[in-house]
């Protein structure tokens, strides 16, 4: 592996990497951050339009707070009341997939210092990802 | 109000503060929750959640164009997030037994603090000898200057660790980026270049704010209904301004916007400390 710091002649360190190179690396996180945020706000102005069309004309009551109903506070009550084509389950699955996003972007880093071999950074990213999972987790029910 | 002109000014508000955030580099999502706390008398809660997915969309948005760039330090951003996310699950808790004015009291302090801290940045502090500790978690990198790539040596790895434990803490309290606490980290402990430690910051806030978001939405603090007008609308004022100013930034907007911030510090500190909130 390249030693920092020690410039002995022009960057051949980055050769011996496997598969993909850093900036390599960094196309794919990137392009994966912008394919996430597109697909979620997509969701979230669909959701967004069937809410608006139905519920509309109604008052909004948000300043005294009650919280969310319990189907729009887990994964599995947001999918199936997504599925049933409800205006708010649709907005917050549009919110789930934001959410899951950076989730997927330390997700593919660990598969990209995986590649590199890199195993201080392996256990770096697992922790991060596994700390992300525990709190979603907190979604299952 | 019906929900739907609710929904069109809540949009259009967001819009400004995402605009604005780009313009000024001050990020806008330090603004969404006074905006609908003050301006709309929105719960705090509910603000807390809306404010946190914005801010999860603009920076993960403006994280893809920069780690193209080539700015973006990953390896600090990996190693510091483990910092910012234990620190997130633990204001995400701090945040569910803390009264909401004494929350708002320090949502008003943090926004005076960030205020003062882009009206004088500290001067940039590169350093040419390498530390140790740097070395091993191999940190140390380069970033694309005026002419031609330039080196940098990381610093003072422990120091920054526990600052971006700190910002963790605050975001997932407040549902804000924290931007100004990580480049206090990252700029002044660590010596990271401007550039570097401003879109690295931006590259973690994703995570850091994905980590307290799982907790805000079982809480049910997450409102489908809040939520559409803020994310969408700060995400569009981000690419609007992202795109009418890449590299110049107007001073006299800046000025009047840490103004505004000031401003909105102070009333939700009266506000905590009356009770309104």
């Amino acid at each position: 592996m390249a030693q920092p710091g020690a410039s002995e002649s022009p960057p051949p360190a980055q050769a011996p990497h496997r598969g993909w190179t850093e900036h390599e690396v960094e196309l794919l996180l990137g392009r994966l951050l912008q394919v996430g945020v597109a697909i979620s706000a997509a969701v979230v102005l669909a959701g967004g339009a069937v809410y608006l069309v139905r519920h509309g004309g109604a008052g909004p009551h948000y300043g005294r707070f009650v919280g969310e109903p319990a189907e729009l506070r887990s994964v599995t009550g947001i999918l199936h009341a997504a599925a049933a084509g409800r205006g708010r389950a649709v907005i917050q699955l549009g919110l789930l997939l934001l959410i899951a996003t950076p989730v997927a972007r330390v997700a593919f880093s660990l598969f990209a210092f995986l590649r590199e071999r890199d195993r201080a950074y392996v256990l770096i990213t697992s922790f991060v990802l596994a700390l992300l999972l525990v709190s979603l987790a907190g979604l299952g029910g | 109000m019906t929900i739907l002109l609710f929904s069109l000014l809540v949009a259009l508000g967001s819009f400004t503060a995402g605009l604005l955030g780009a313009l000024t580099g001050l990020g806008g999502g330090v603004v969404i929750v006074p905006l609908l706390t003050l301006g709309f008398g929105i719960d705090f809660r509910y603000a807390v959640g809306a404010s946190l997915v914005a801010v999860i969309a603009t920076s993960s948005g403006a994280a893809a164009a920069y780690v193209r760039e080539g700015y973006t330090n990953v390896r600090v951003g990996m190693l510091l997030e483990m910092a910012t996310t234990v620190g997130a699950l633990l204001g995400a808790y701090l945040a569910g037994v803390v009264a909401t004015s004494a929350l708002a009291i320090v949502f008003g302090l943090v926004l005076i603090y960030s205020a003062y801290a882009s009206s004088r940045p500290g001067p940039e502090r590169l350093v040419s000898t390498p530390d140790p500790l740097a070395q091993r978690l191999r940190l140390d990198d380069s970033f694309p200057s005026l002419t031609g790539e330039q080196a940098y040596h990381v610093q003072r790895v422990p120091l920054g660790f526990a600052l971006m434990t700190a910002a963790g803490t605050l975001s997932g309290l407040l549902g804000i980026g924290s931007g100004a606490v990580k480049v206090l980290a990252m700029d002044q402990a660590m010596c990271l270049p401007f550039k570097v430690s401003t879109t690295t910051s931006n590259f973690m806030i994703g995570v850091t704010a994905a980590a307290s978001a799982g907790v805000y939405l079982s809480r049910g603090y997450i409102d489908p209904g809040l939520a559409m007008p803020v994310v969408l609308g700060v995400l569009g004022g981000a690419m609007l301004g992202a795109r009418i100013l890449t590299r110049t930034r107007s001073t006299r907007l800046r000025t009047l916007f840490v103004l505004v911030i000031l401003a909105l510090g102070a009333e939700m500190i009266y506000n905590g400390a009356t009770g309104r909130i």
